[in-house]
């Protein structure tokens, strides 16, 4: 009985809580809980259960995490929904408009496209996160390294990232693939190390201009050892453009594995890769645009859902974002 | 009384492409216990890296800071970290020395967390304690730094500084980016901390009525050098330096009867590379001559009341 009641008294306001924080007023509801005298713990700010909760209220986010969610579970169970293999062939049922026996339809060798676009998501899903995990983690070390060492260091590791990016990136990853060759896993390595100079400069950048921040200095007076200055405070001031250009690499190393793979130098034939999907259909697009609209779609959702997710978790972790 | 900080002879130099920039040039003087020393100057000219210096904040360059009687400038690391709970340091711009994802509870606990020897309910009730000192309401605890005004800021700046009890404190121009009716509260509630606590303050600032608000002692710097030193009544009475005549003719008057004869200071300021021997001020000081250019020293020319100018006698007609 006491239960009932406790549950009566702490609902209402759990209720205003919520709809305080999606009309964006995310701090309103903090001083709220404290007007009406009851000191409602809320969760710690930067905890993960902090930043799910924001991000699970952030209506882009959440459609993008379902439609990711959606290609994947897809992806993963390909082989039990897709009728047809996706490199079999069949020309009696070529050019075939969307219809109850491939859902997508087909194209100009018979081969089902509902089949190829799942199977073709491993491929563009595994080179987009692959290939940012490795630019990601080298590009910060390096990052980090030049800019909270500086001088003489700084100045090698960013002389030589200079290099890298004197080229456009598909150019460069493009010299890359003539020199390692073509496939999935060379694919990684070229579209990883094009991605190193970004988040490095990134990384140096916001390293340089936090560690002269006068909260750093006050960390010393504080007795703050330099290894916490950096975890507590400098890190977590730093990381969240970085948060936002993994997301932003991940959707473009999509769109450049689709570009390498378009010009003949990703993943070959016949494995079915978005872009070279849409590199094989462009001959048809007139009489037969599905063909192009099907790896197109899937490029676009893909790429849509990791920049709304992106973006949520930016908002989520820096504080003074949030309206 | 004894003095709680001595310093003498403390040098800081910075390296630069051109030469060494003499931010803080053979400076030396004392704050005793309990009582407020305000150094004055205008930008550039030094204070802030000699208060930095003094809690240690930098490295010096030459000389000796005294704290306590015991010589900081060769205290090892675990010495150091002993100094520092007892010297801290209120900055200037209250929005970049507070930590934009720390809560006012996080910043200020920070401080006793990382000392120790306090449970988790100590360490809540002395941030309490600590909020309440310092007139932060409670219901602000989790609030960001970015969502309070100046004033409140400052104020968590300073609960953060007191924190571990701190016996100096080192006020980087802790008023200068607040509008004046929150400045007034400011110093107010740091005068009323130093009675209550019986704190040492070296308070650190451009503006002259602040300095005539809250100091006992005033000294004066210009370009890395101190050119006066005296009580702050004498000071603001019976200026000696040609420099702080002109600073004390800069403060505005309400008094539209007697209107001041305002000093404007004409002619180039000395660059701190490399200055070389001679008085710095004297570019731009009007009763200067070749013989300033020889060399000049701090000497007490009235009882307490120290100038560093070789006219000063002649001038002020002693």
């Amino acid at each position: 009985m006491p239960e009932e009641i406790l549950n009566e008294i702490v609902e209402p306001q759990e209720r205003d809580h919520d709809h305080e924080r999606n009309g964006k007023h995310g701090h309103g509801k903090r001083g709220h809980g404290h007007r009406h005298g009851k000191p409602k713990e809320s969760v710690k700010p930067g905890s993960l259960k902090y930043v799910w909760r924001s991000v699970s209220h952030n209506k882009g986010a959440v459609a993008g995490m379902v439609m990711l969610a959606a290609i994947v579970i897809l992806c993963v169970l390909s082989p039990y929904i897709c009728r047809y293999g996706y490199a079999d062939f069949n020309i009696t049922e070529w050019y075939q408009t969307p219809n109850w026996n491939h859902l997508l339809g087909t194209d100009q060798m018979g081969r089902d496209l509902l089949s190829r676009v799942l199977y073709g998501a491993r491929y563009t899903l595994v080179i987009g996160i692959t290939a940012t995990a490795m630019s990601a983690v080298l590009g910060i070390l390096l990052g980090a390294v030049a800019g909270y060492f500086g001088g003489f260091v700084d100045s090698c590791v960013m002389r030589f990232l200079d290099l890298f990016q004197a080229f456009p990136t598909l150019v460069l990853a493009m010299a890359f693939c003539a020199v390692f060759g073509t496939g999935v896993d060379k694919c990684i390595l070229a579209l990883g190390i094009t991605g190193i100079p970004g988040f490095a400069r990134l990384m140096r950048a916001n390293i340089l201009r936090i560690a002269n921040m006068e909260y750093i200095e006050a960390a010393r007076t504080i007795n703050c050892p330099t290894w916490k200055t950096i975890l507590r405070h400098i890190i977590p001031n730093s990381v969240s453009p970085v948060i936002v250009e993994i997301a932003m690499t991940i959707s473009r190393n999509g769109l450049t594995s689709s570009s390498l793979s378009f010009l003949g130098l990703g993943v070959q034939a016949p494995k079915p890769e978005w872009g070279a999907m849409l590199s094989e259909a462009r001959s048809y697009i007139r009489d037969y645009p599905h063909m192009v609209i099907v790896p197109g779609l899937f490029i676009v959702i893909t790429v849509l859902s990791f920049n709304l997710i992106g973006d949520a978790f930016r908002d989520a972790l820096d504080p003074t974002l949030k309206d | 009384m004894a003095a709680l900080i001595e310093v003498k002879n403390l040098k800081k130099y910075f390296k630069s492409a051109a030469g060494m920039v003499h931010a803080v040039d053979d400076i030396s003087f004392e704050i005793q216990k309990g009582e407020t020393v305000g150094l004055v100057g205008e930008s550039g000219c030094g204070k802030s890296t000699l208060g930095r210096t003094l809690i240690h904040l930098n490295e010096s360059t030459g000389g000796q800071i005294f704290y306590d009687g015991r010589d900081v400038t060769t205290l090892n690391k675990r010495q150091l970290v002993e100094f520092r709970r007892d010297v801290q340091m209120i900055f200037q711009d209250p929005f970049s020395s507070l930590d934009p994802r720390q809560t006012v509870q996080d910043i200020i606990e920070e401080p006793l967390h990382l000392t120790g020897g306090m449970n988790r309910e100590q360490i809540r009730e002395r941030t309490r304690e600590l909020m309440d000192t310092v007139g932060i309401e409670k219901r602000l605890r989790m609030s960001y730094p970015h969502e309070l005004d100046g004033g409140r800021r400052q104020r968590v700046g300073i609960a953060r500084a007191l924190a571990l009890n701190p016996k100096f404190i080192v006020c980087d121009e802790p008023v200068s980016a607040l509008d004046v009716s929150i400045q007034a509260q400011i110093l107010n509630l740091l005068m009323d901390l130093q009675d209550q606590m019986g704190l040492t303050y070296l308070f650190i600032t451009h503006d002259m009525s602040v300095v005539k608000h809250i100091s006992n002692q005033i000294c004066v710097m210009y370009l890395g050098q101190m050119v006066e030193k005296s009580p702050k009544d004498e000071l603001f009475e019976r200026p000696l330096h040609p420099y702080t005549k002109a600073l004390l003719s800069a403060i505005p008057t309400t008094d539209i009867h007697h209107p001041k004869q305002r000093i404007l200071l004409k002619g180039e300021i000395k660059s701190p590379i490399n200055p070389g021997p001679g008085c710095r001020f004297a570019s731009r000081c009007p009763y200067a001559d070749e013989g300033c250019k020889a060399g000049v020293t701090l000497n007490e020319a009235l009882p307490g009341h120290f100038v560093a100018c070789n006219k000063a006698k002649e001038i002020n007609l002693l």
